[in-house]
């Protein structure tokens, strides 16, 4: 969890990833980086993300994103 | 739809670029966003550099120019073209037609067919579609198929969702009969529901373009742009191409009893790199058959990729055999279609620089 943090926080430092409820909704992530941070995940966690996984909805918090990694064969 | 078509041939492809290109590292400053993140997003995405026409450099300007090469190179004669087509998102007038326009400069007969036909990134297979229903009502002659478009015209230099990605080009094929009775498989699919995930909002007879439309407003997102520019809503074009194509082209291998492997060459319209990957990634097919370096090296010039990418990957290949291709586009409308074709043994494939 606290990778999938790092990683948040160096793709967004002026936003405060703990202190929010849903990335998407507070528009703290954007399609863009979405697509960064799946980069960045199957970088750290030597995975490949479907690409129909690739929806808002696994990103709206950490949770969710570690979820996502576990789906795709990650362990967080 | 799904049909099928037989006895005609892509004879040439001729590919014109602007004079110019622009460097994304130029571009980086443009942007509202922290430079690391940026430079990221250019591995990722394929940004390195785009070519981009001069302000005044119209599609018809890029076409003649290529047109002109293919008559000067005899590539074509011009009593040998029985139709023009022009497939553009971008007019130099809303009348007369940019086909009207390359007739006219040209001074070609006055039984020469003439059309334009409004699509983005579909263009090059509704293109194609059309000149293969033409070229059956033409004896001893071809259809000119043009594709182009100057989208850094319409696209906010300052919207780094969009920007980076676009280039500007035109494209000439020749498209031909054949004695040979080949089999062509051709799909195309819409879904008029979804066209607003790319549009320009403002500038059409809807939303006339006035002081208000063309005011650069932040999106929210740290992206500047107006209401006469282009955007497109990403996530939204993303998961209907990564929805609707792999499932086509699985269909369109089935119907035509093929593999993945049975493809020689997948030759797909460029959005991005990351994109590309992830429908290779979904479909199954191997790295070595799928080019995805069109926006790295042009951008992504709309209807003018597969063209393009062609030329760009394989014109040596494509003028010494023959190879089944399977040619797949998506987008604006929202479209997307694929065709399967033997295709090679060209008379002439290339790109050229203009000084456009």
């Amino acid at each position: 969890m606290s990778d999938i943090l790092e990683m948040l926080e160096s793709l967004k430092p002026e936003c405060d990833f703990t202190n929010c409820e849903n990335y998407i909704e507070e528009g703290y992530l954007d399609s863009f980086d979405i697509v960064l941070l799946t980069s960045m995940l199957e970088d750290k966690y030597g995975i490949k993300i479907d690409a129909l996984d690739i929806l808002p909805e696994n990103y709206s918090n950490v949770d969710a994103i570690a979820s996502l990694v576990v789906k795709s064969g990650g362990t967080v | 739809m799904i049909t099928r078509f037989s006895n005609k041939r892509i004879a040439s492809i001729l590919g014109v670029l602007p004079e110019n290109d622009s460097l994304f590292d130029d571009e980086v400053d443009n942007y509202s966003f922290p430079a690391k993140q940026t430079m990221r997003l250019k591995k990722v995405m394929g940004f390195e550099k785009h070519s981009l026409s001069k302000p005044d450099t119209t599609v018809s300007d890029l076409a003649l120019y290529g047109i002109n090469h293919m008559l000067d190179n005899n590539w074509i004669k011009k009593d040998d073209i029985g139709a023009v087509v022009v497939v553009s998102l971008c007019p130099d007038h809303f009348v007369p037609h940019i086909s009207n326009i390359i007739h006219g400069e040209l001074g070609l007969s006055s039984d020469v067919f003439c059309m334009d036909i409004p699509q983005g990134c579909c263009g090059y297979l509704m293109g194609l579609f059309q000149s293969f229903m033409l070229i059956d009502h033409m004896t001893d002659k071809k259809v000119l198929l043009v594709n182009g478009d100057v989208l850094s015209h319409i696209v906010s230099h300052r919207d780094r969702n969009d920007f980076p990605l676009i280039g500007d080009a035109a494209t000439i094929t020749v498209v031909e009969q054949t004695e040979e009775e080949n089999d062509i498989y051709f799909e195309l699919n819409s879904d008029g529901t979804q066209r607003e995930a790319l549009i320009v909002p403002a500038g059409g007879f809807r939303t006339p373009a006035n002081d208000e439309t063309s005011e650069m407003k932040d999106q929210g997102d740290g992206n500047y742009r107006s209401l006469n520019n282009l955007h497109m809503d990403g996530t939204a074009i993303f998961n209907f191409v990564q929805t609707k194509v792999p499932e086509m082209i699985k269909s369109a291998l089935a119907r035509n009893a093929l593999s993945v492997d049975d493809i020689d060459y997948y030759f797909f319209h460029q959005p991005n790199r990351f994109m590309l990957i992830k429908l290779a990634e979904r479909i199954g097919i191997p790295e070595d058959k799928i080019p995805v370096n069109l926006v790295e090296n042009y951008g992504n010039p709309s209807g003018c990729s597969i063209p393009l990418v062609m030329a760009l990957n394989a014109s040596e290949a494509l003028m010494r055999d023959t190879y089944r291709c399977c040619l797949s586009a998506f987008g604006s409308g929202l479209a997307w279609g694929s065709m399967i074709m033997k295709i090679g043994r060209l008379n002439n494939i290339a790109i050229i620089r203009s000084n456009l």
